[in-house]
């Protein structure tokens, strides 16, 4: 019997256009043969809860670099929570300081990778820390 | 560019150096198989005469102020006069980043530069809901002219050159500029600056845009026009390559991608307004990046000159020589700076910034070591600008015009930048221009196709980032001042914004829309109608609504 793949959705939140990073993960997850959906550039939290459920995903990565992720990141969370769907996996990266990490933790984020994180280490934390979801 | 006589000596020594070369290397094998650029071109172990004997010295070197400007557009260089100490500002409400402003120009800096946050750029005011968690955050907020006129105060705008980074609303904002300006009695014709007003380098790689292509382009013609007849100081245009490098350009993709977006304006100017090329071209203006490989950037920066000049006097039928003159302010790379033991950016941009210097450049920003992390401290923000000062005033690196020319390495670069940036440019020629390349999305897959292959590099440690892959400190403790951004910016601000909406004249602010409305359907010029719109409190929003309304919304269509 084939296991489903796993599948992420890679967001950017809010109005940051800096998407360098998110782009090179979607194909660096594509190329370690998990189902990537990238959504582009300036997606409300709405719109990206909305798109993790229609695709079934196990992974929410989000990726911001404005600052917004305090405010950005836990909404998406808490959105995917009232629709009953915290199993989905959200991680978080960018330009995300120290002292914001434990508030991001505690809305519901798995996960967040800041600057100098190996593409090889994303796949592996991913590999370790998700099944795909039934 | 040698004699024969030369060269054939030259051949001989270079047998007797490569037999030499062949025992040395016997003893010490080279440290790596592959010697490249940091983006990724082929470095020779040795450069001589024979790798720029092709070269005509008049017609390809020549000096300062000479066709094609290889040397600078100027003849004097530095010794007149030192580029432009401009640092990127903008944080928090207006009034705080007006309080930056004068500390930057108290500390030395000669030329001011705004960063606006996201809801600014992308056409939002604060009250917006896709605003919450943005306000003042990469930047300073500008909600209508109120704010505005916080930005200017006690900024002698007909002194001091403004750049703004404004890009989608820069009608909107160089509208408050040219309006206060009026306000205060100082003439159109008095104020100089500078709009980032380069929408094709959003589509490729910034992500800040609001109307698609063709209407985004339309937009900067109005400025084009509006700038030649009535603002004839300003510099309608600069014409961004930074943001191209930064989303994970090459070298040699920044080169051609900015150059081949500025020659796509020109052709609009000049088909759409009627404009001839030298009537606007010398306000065009255009700024780089100098990453962290020297001579490549130097190589680089000198190459677009060249282009440009040949490209403004034999592509577009130029006389003017001022239009021949690439102009350009250049900043340092962000994305070469490491959140992994943050002074070494310090030593990144101080080689950064000398290589800008010795491209050329006429207006420079440095980035603060701790810019990969948080908006710059005052403190970090001095040091950067005191490198600047150290490089003009005390390296001596200023005291000869473009001291590398000749440099046999330097110059095979600089042609070799030179003619893969051609070979680039052709092609989006052959596709139809810019915007067509766009659509098929070609530049946007070639920067990631780039970006990709370097991170794989940099994991693989093919290419070395100091802290990050290499000579990394185990339980690094980062201990710098953190500047950052309350969330009660917010709240201010918002306060600020509902305080104008409650004073303005909600009729007239509905007429000046309406009169906006009507002119862009009209196809005419936007600028007086956005300048009348902007006197009467409207705000950011309500006016790029109006684009959005008649000129339709771009989405990212997410091409990875």
């Amino acid at each position: 019997m084939s296991v489903r793949r796993i599948r992420i959705l890679l967001a950017k939140p809010g109005l940051d256009g800096h998407d360098r990073g998110a782009k090179v993960l979607a194909r660096c997850f594509r190329d370690a043969g998990f189902e990537v959906i990238y959504t582009g550039c300036h997606q409300t939290p709405e719109q990206i809860a909305a798109a993790a459920l229609q695709e079934d995903v196990d992974v929410v990565g989000l990726s911001c670099l404005s600052g917004a992720h305090k405010y950005l990141f836990p909404q998406v969370a808490k959105l995917l929570k009232d629709e009953g769907a915290d199993d989905i996996v959200v991680i978080g990266g960018g330009i995300i300081p120290e002292q914001d990490m434990d508030a991001l933790y505690e809305a519901g984020l798995k996960a967040i990778f800041t600057p100098g994180a190996t593409l090889e280490s994303l796949v592996e934390w991913i590999n370790t820390n998700v099944t795909p979801r039934a | 560019m040698f004699t024969q006589e030369l060269l054939n000596q030259s051949s001989q020594l270079r047998q007797k150096w490569e037999d030499e070369v062949k025992k040395s290397v016997a003893k010490h094998a080279d440290q790596k198989e592959n010697w490249t650029t940091v983006s990724d071109l082929e470095i020779k172990r040795i450069y001589g005469p024979e790798d720029i004997k092709n070269m005509d010295f008049e017609k390809d070197i020549a000096y300062p102020g000479q066709f094609p400007y290889l040397r600078g557009n100027q003849p004097t260089g530095y010794r007149g006069k030192y580029w432009t100490f401009r640092m990127f500002a903008g944080m928090g409400t207006a009034v705080e980043t007006n309080k930056r402003w004068h500390y930057l120009l108290k500390t030395g800096q000669t030329g001011l530069s705004t960063a606006f946050d996201f809801p600014t750029l992308m056409g939002y005011d604060t009250d917006s809901p896709k605003a919450k968690g943005e306000c003042g955050k990469c930047g300073v907020a500008i909600d209508t002219i109120e704010d505005f006129r916080d930005l200017i105060n006690g900024i002698p705008l007909d002194k001091i050159t403004t750049s703004m980074t404004i890009n989608p609303p820069a009608t909107v904002l160089w509208a408050m500029y040219c309006a206060s300006a009026e306000q205060l009695g100082i003439p159109l014709t008095k104020i100089g600056g500078t709009i980032q007003n380069d929408m094709l380098k959003e589509f490729i790689a910034q992500k800040t845009f609001m109307c698609p292509p063709e209407p985004s382009v339309k937009l900067i013609s109005d400025t084009v026009e509006f700038g030649t007849k009535y603002v004839p100081k300003w510099n309608t245009i600069s014409i961004s390559g930074y943001h191209i490098r930064e989303a994970g350009a090459t070298a040699v993709q920044e080169l051609a991608f900015t150059l081949r977006d500025g020659m796509e304006y020109v052709e609009d100017a000049i088909r759409r307004k009627g404009l001839h090329v030298d009537e606007f071209a010398p306000r065009l203006s255009f700024f780089f990046n100098s990453h962290i490989d020297f001579f490549e950037e130097i190589a680089k920066l000198r190459a677009a000159r060249r282009i440009w000049a040949k490209a403004m006097r034999d592509r577009y039928g130029s006389k003017d020589p001022r239009s021949w003159w690439m102009r350009f302010h250049t900043q340092t790379a962000g994305c070469s700076l490491t959140a992994q033991q943050p002074y070494n950016n310090v030593v990144r941009t101080a080689t950064e910034a000398l290589a800008a210097v010795l491209g050329g450049t006429q207006s420079l920003h440095t980035n603060s070591l701790d810019e990969v992390l948080c908006l710059p401290s005052d403190h970090a923000v001095q040091i950067a600008l005191r490198t600047q000062q150290i490089i003009a005033e005390e390296t001596g690196v200023v005291n000869t015009i473009d001291p590398l020319a000749g440099s046999y390495f330097v110059e095979a670069l600089t042609n070799e930048m030179e003619e893969k940036a051609w070979e680039y440019i052709h092609k989006i020629d052959d596709m139809g221009g810019m915007i067509a390349a766009i659509d098929k999305g070609f530049p946007q897959l070639e920067i990631s196709d780039a970006a990709y292959k370097f991170q794989q590099q940099i994991d693989a440690q093919e290419k070395v980032m100091i802290g990050v892959n290499k000579y990394v400190e185990a339980d690094e403790k980062v201990d710098i001042p953190f500047l950052e951004i309350d969330d009660s910016v917010e709240t201010e601000q918002l306060e600020r914004l509902a305080a104008v909406k409650r004073k303005r004249d909600g009729r007239r602010v509905a007429e000046t829309l309406k009169d906006l409305e009507n002119a862009c359907k009209r196809g005419d010029n936007v600028m007086p109608y956005c300048i009348e719109a902007v006197k009467s409190f409207a705000t950011v929003q309500e006016i790029c609504d109006v684009y959005r309304e008649v000129f339709g919304e771009y989405r990212d269509p997410g091409i990875y």
